[in-house]
């Protein structure tokens, strides 16, 4: 019951700057040795696909950077609603402060996704079922933030984008089925960027040690933009004031 | 009978509003000092405050559609009057498309009222706009939709609470008189009315209890 | 409740007769934007055939999207939106009465017309039939859905095309059935799976989108 208690002593804007502050440099270390490691394996241990060369090395980041985009989503509409229900303000904070980072994990999946294409198949993009998803995915992240950027005032910003995430959220099932039926009705592009090499295990740990990695980095960047918007939001209160007096100058501006 | 914006904590037996420690906030700014009070039967409270204090938001929280920010308020009484306050806003609610008693009909029968012409007829005659009855909205000055939005106070059947935001805007010399005496009517047969308004109010019996907002304490 | 529902209704169907040019102006637009395709696709019957169906839809969900804002906007302004809510239990009723007045004012038309379109597209009689088919199924779920995003966006400055990027992607899978369903028939498919799939989604958004609305609309006004 204390643990409890003492964990949600965290859950005010004031008492997890400094936590999050502390933590921000190992994620950051953490994220880049996971990422080395990563990329090593991926880049130079994993053999050589027999059909798609070299170019298919891509998919250590394209994959990571899917998984991230689709559960960061889901994380940012679970954190939205926690925000909602209970009236908790970090929570609402930090679900505006992962959007941008899914929105550009789903943009690398895209990207990644057209230069995997490019090389294989001579199509920048080709609409299959899991890239068109992508793209809707993004959309959806588009709608969140333009959402909560034009409602000036935050506590019903935050309360609408709540809604839309979790709408986006129970739909994303149903769009991703659709999109999956509109696929192979038309049988366009099902030559597809979804044939993955087969995994040798080198590959599943490479991918598995990136998803980590970015994981690691997503934690990271959330936490900074937590702080900077919390800082924001807060601008008048004493805690605010006294984190930034207190900031030495040498750091720079941001946090 | 109201208490002191410092606190009356035995609110009387037949108060129909209970407000304890209630705040309101718009944004992120709380908007006033927390105020309790209580409105009885056949008591006329009068909101009273600086531009941007909060009498809007205040009756806005009273009538349901915002949440407080911090206090509670109770409504007491039979059930079927109690927490359905009728809340007049400082905009009519009338469509501009629709003629006078069209709009006038369609507020009575979303708040439930059986209405008949006739019902209609008296309560557009009260406010002396029986005449306009067909017009469109359009049509009409500022201070003619206004009275027509009041005429739904005549139009009562129930002895609701009122919630009036700036009633006498916009209204002529002979429009405040009728308003002033449809209110008094009503506090006299026992209805509860709370008011904002920023000239002084034209009503002596019964004498407005006067409930003032100030600026929140904190820096 | 339902007593609510029907004076919401009455009350926004006699404000449209008395307007009667803004009730056109989303068929018209409709048309316009269905007869640029040819336009710029160019006329061989064989293409246009192919892109008809796609070409409706789309066409039927800007055009509905673009009409819903002033659905809750007139009455935010003037207040009666206020007068509404204050209704004990109305929230649901508003949402739904909303919904139904923009199908009536804007689906329907839209799916009296379509047929024509489909002589335009020079798209055989079993197609067109199917597109009316799923326009009839898909077009109340692109109102309940439109009424969504104009309860979120209520009063916001941005209004229609904020409200066209955050909804749009929701209405995804109503493209596809319905479009889907025509291509089935024309290809000599059933399209049963189709309508099936549109019936569900029907359902499912008739029964959440409301209760989605309602909470938008006490956020939007709180």
């Amino acid at each position: 019951m204390s643990t409890t208690l003492r964990f949600f002593r965290f859950a005010s804007p004031a008492a997890f700057y400094p936590l999050a502050g502390k933590l921000v440099p190992w994620f950051g270390a953490v994220a880049a040795i996971l990422a080395a490691i990563g990329l090593y394996l991926g880049m130079l241990r994993a053999p050589t696909d027999a059909t798609q060369g070299d170019a298919y090395r891509i998919i250590f980041i394209h994959v990571p950077a899917a998984w991230m985009s689709m559960l960061l989503y889901v994380v940012m509409a679970f954190w939205a609603a926690i925000g909602w229900a209970f009236n908790a303000r970090l929570a609402s904070i930090v679900a505006r402060a992962i959007a941008p980072t899914g929105a550009m994990f789903t943009f690398l999946a895209l990207w990644t996704g057209a230069l995997w294409g490019k090389p294989t198949w001579g199509a920048w993009w080709v609409w299959d079922a899991r890239l068109t998803s992508e793209l809707i995915l993004l959309f959806l992240y588009a709608g969140y933030i333009a959402l909560v950027s034009a409602i000036d005032d935050t506590r019903r910003a935050d309360r609408a984008g709540a809604l839309l995430a979790v709408v986006g959220s129970v739909n994303v099932p149903i769009i991703y089925f659709s999109v999956i039926w509109w696929n192979t009705l038309h049988q366009g592009a099902s030559v597809s960027v979804t044939t993955a090499p087969k995994m040798a295990s080198v590959m599943l740990l490479a991918m598995l040690l990136m998803t980590l990695a970015f994981w690691a980095y997503a934690f990271a960047v959330i936490f900074v933009r937590t702080r900077a918007i919390a800082l924001e939001r807060d601008n008048h209160a004493a805690w605010a004031n006294d984190s930034v007096a207190r900031a030495p100058v040498r750091q720079g501006a941001s946090s | 009978m109201a208490g002191d914006p410092a606190a009356n904590p035995n609110p009387p037996a037949d108060a129909v509003l209970t407000v304890r420690e209630l705040e309101c906030r718009r944004g992120d700014r709380v908007l006033f000092a927390p105020i309790s009070f209580a409105v009885g039967a056949g008591s006329i409270v009068w909101i009273r405050g600086a531009n941007g204090q909060g009498k809007t938001t205040l009756l806005r929280t009273l009538a349901g559609l915002s949440a407080p920010a911090a206090g509670d308020l109770a409504w007491t009484g039979a059930p079927e009057i109690a927490p359905r306050p009728l809340y007049l806003a400082h905009a009519n609610a009338l469509k501009e498309d629709l003629t006078v008693s069209e709009s006038l009909r369609f507020l009575l029968l979303l708040s439930g009222q059986r209405v008949d012409g006739l019902d209609l007829d008296r309560a557009l005659e009260r406010f002396g706009m029986a005449s306009r009855k067909d017009a469109f909205v359009r049509t009409l000055s500022q201070g003619q939709r206004r009275r027509v939005a009041l005429a739904r106070l005549a139009a009562q059947r129930e002895l609701l609470p009122w919630l009036l935001d700036e009633p006498f805007d916009a209204l002529d010399a002979a429009g405040v008189e009728l308003l002033a005496g449809v209110i008094a009517q009503h506090a006299r047969r026992g209805g509860a009315v709370v008011l904002t308004s920023h000239l002084p109010l034209p009503i002596d019996e019964p004498a407005p209890a006067i409930v003032e907002l100030h600026a929140p304490a904190f820096a | 409740m339902s007593g609510t529902f029907a004076v919401l209704v009455a009350r926004d169907l006699r404000l449209a007769a008395r307007r009667r040019v803004d009730v056109v102006l989303p068929i018209a637009f409709f048309t316009v934007a269905v007869s640029l395709f040819p336009l710029g696709v160019g006329p061989e019957p064989q293409t246009l055939r192919q892109i008809a169906p796609g070409v409706v839809w789309v066409a039927a969900l800007l055009a509905a999207m673009l009409s819903v804002t002033q659905l809750y906007a007139a009455d935010h302004a003037d207040g009666s939106l206020e007068q509404m809510l204050l209704v004990p239990g109305a929230r649901i009723s508003i949402a739904l009465s909303k919904a139904m007045s923009h199908w009536l004012l804007t689906g329907l038309p839209l799916v009296v017309a379509a047929p024509v379109f489909g002589l335009l597209f020079d798209m055989s009689a079993p197609a067109i039939a199917s597109l009316v088919a799923g326009l009839v199924l898909g077009t109340p779920v692109l109102s309940l859905l439109g009424g969504l995003g104009a309860a979120l966006t209520l009063g916001l400055r941005s209004g229609a095309v904020l409200l066209i990027l955050i909804i749009v992607p929701l209405c995804i899978p109503a493209i596809i059935f319905g479009a889907g369903a025509v291509t089935a028939v024309e290809s000599g498919l059933s399209a049963r799976g189709h309508y099936s799939l549109l019936g569900a989604l029907l359902i499912f958004t008739a029964v959440l989108a409301p209760i989605a609305t309602g909470a938008a609309l006490r956020i939007a006004t709180e």
